[in-house]
């Protein structure tokens, strides 16, 4: 068995919960004071996510750079590979909030979006 | 032509809100003052998402919110100034203003809303030792640096203070591919969320350092490197714990003031807790027809709540316009709202039942980590609000909901005190 510990996100609270595994499989949360922290740990020891945001470099825009997000989260472990992936690329402007800067980044299946409008610089 | 029926001092995300409030609430001529390239403010340079949740019921990045309300003023056609800098307001509401292009000049105004926001405490404000080398920023800055201007501001970095900018730029940095060596806090807890330690500080494995601080800086040119100790209950550094950490950057998320200089020169009453204006149910100062809300109020730490509180301003401002800047009763026969105890500010500090929208939002926060206690509210002797809260923390703003027809009940009504009570 093994035993892991983690601090819940769901509120203020942080409480500090204690995972039991065996096999990967979660056999026991404690040390939560709500449904929630149970959920949490579910989730965070098997299937961890994030929403991950960045920026990526603009041409001709009235700003250097423009803001981007991961349309949806992922993995974690694939935070540091999709940000490489953003790192040697250029958009042009202008850029409307919503557009795609990368489709499918990282083999996720999540398309990389503007979370700001760059206009282009006259 | 010069005359506006609304001016309002800033255009982030309090100053947006009140615009679009007050337009909507029929109020022709409103004039935002800007002095950024663009409106917004400082939602532009918080590209983590997290925010909107309340509002729109939708997590989204900084930029993302922002728009939502700069698309409502362009609807509306609310008259916005950019790069403009407001120099002087007058308690007459002469507001003197200069930019580039008309240069120096006056604008009057029937009603003022302030939403200057606020701005981050400084390393003069903390006397740490050392010399004065190149390196140190505030969080705030190195995040404008990053997100907007596209620059990294140093490669081996070091933070003081936990307070969310400082956790959001640990994991904003390392993406960038900085190295963050530690985060050192002063106080036993930290100044930021949780998700944010788990998220921004766990997931790269970044260390918190709680009860520690910076007591030495080294580099004369540039920053080389910084001397942490843990601190004793007084904060007070302890010999024997310190440690050194080599860095060429420092970054400083120590609390944040609200931007004050030009209400202090209309004197408006300031409160000494929140540092900002003492406003009434309206979010009108002790200057007639002069309003605040936002973070030049009292800091938030949700956009959400400043939006929220910046429409209650606007309509305030917009119905002390329409009813022909009939004199308000401001301060005259109000009730006063009193902060007791655990609960360090309320806001407001004045009301009047007669003028407050139905449900009024008074907003509190309390001074240190409270579990399992009580929020009570005392309308004069009488207890009328009584709700338990499992956790209380000094960095999340509270809030009690007052009702305006229970208020009606007490007419005599003098004091609202507002405490936290074990039961």
């Amino acid at each position: 068995m093994e035993k892991r510990s983690l601090i819940c996100i769901g509120c203020p609270m942080g409480c500090l919960l204690t995972v039991e595994q065996e096999n990967g499989e979660i056999i026991n949360v404690s040390g939560n004071t709500c449904p929630k922290g149970a959920e949490y740990a579910q989730k965070e020891l098997t299937n961890p996510t994030r929403i991950v945001t960045t920026t990526v470099k603009v041409e001709n825009g009235k700003i250097a750079v423009v803001s981007v997000k991961t349309g949806r989260d992922i993995p974690k472990e694939k935070i540091s590979s999709c940000v490489e992936a953003l790192k040697n690329i250029t958009v042009k402007a202008p850029i409307i909030i919503g557009d795609i800067i990368i489709k499918n980044v990282v083999g996720t299946g999540v398309d990389i979006i503007a979370t700001k409008n760059v206009e282009k610089q006259e | 032509m010069n005359n506006y029926d609304i001016v309002i001092i800033g255009g982030g995300p309090a100053g947006l809100a009140a615009a679009v409030s007050a337009k909507n609430r029929g109020i022709e001529r409103v004039l935002i003052l800007e002095r950024e390239r663009e409106l917004g403010g400082i939602l532009n340079q918080c590209i983590h998402n997290g925010f909107g949740l309340h509002t729109f019921k939708e997590e989204l990045t900084g930029p993302e919110y922002a728009q939502r309300f700069i698309n409502q003023v362009h609807e509306l056609k609310i008259e916005y100034k950019l790069s403009t800098m407001v120099m002087n307001i007058t308690r007459e509401k002469k507001v003197t203003v200069i930019n580039r292009e008309e240069g120096l000049f006056e604008i009057e105004a029937k009603a003022v809303i302030l939403a200057m926001g606020c701005r981050e405490r400084a390393r003069g404000a903390l006397n740490i030792p050392g010399y004065r080398p190149a390196g140190i920023f505030s969080a705030g800055t190195a995040q404008r640096l990053v997100n907007i201007e596209g620059y990294l501001p140093g490669r081996e970095v070091a933070i003081l203070g936990s307070g969310d900018i400082g956790l959001i730029m640990a994991r904003r940095m390392t993406l960038e591919g900085a190295s963050v060596k530690v985060v050192a806090e002063l106080m036993p807890y930290s100044g930021g969320l949780n998700r944010n330690i788990v998220q921004c500080l766990d997931d790269y494995d970044i260390p918190l350092k709680l009860s520690h601080t910076v007591i030495d800086i080294k580099g004369r040119e540039r920053i080389e490197g910084i001397i942490l100790a843990k601190v004793d209950n007084l904060g007070k550094p302890i010999r024997g714990t310190e440690e050194e950490y080599a860095c060429d950057t420092l970054l400083l998320s120590v609390g944040l003031i609200p931007e004050n200089e030009l209400s202090g020169g209309i004197g408006i009453d300031m409160n000494s807790i929140t540092l900002g204006p003492n406003v009434n149910e309206s979010f009108e100062t002790t200057v007639e027809g002069v309003f605040a809300c936002g973070n030049v109020l009292h800091v938030h730490d949700l956009v959400d709540f400043v939006s929220e509180e910046a429409m209650v301003t606007g309509r305030s401002a917009a119905d002390y316009v329409l009813s022909g800047l009939q004199k308000p009763t401001v301060f005259n026969n109000n009730i006063e709202v009193i902060a007791v105890g655990e609960v360090r500010y309320t806001i407001p500090v004045k009301l009047n039942a007669n003028r407050m929208e139905d449900i009024l939002t008074v907003r509190f926060r309390v001074g240190k980590v409270i579990k399992n206690q009580f929020i009570s509210v005392y309308f004069d002797e009488k207890r009328v609000i009584h709700q338990k809260r499992l956790i209380m923390v000094p960095s999340e703003m509270e809030n009690i909901k007052l009702s305006k027809s229970k208020l009606k009940e007490y007419p005599k009504l003098k004091h609202i005190i507002v405490k936290i009570e074990e039961e």
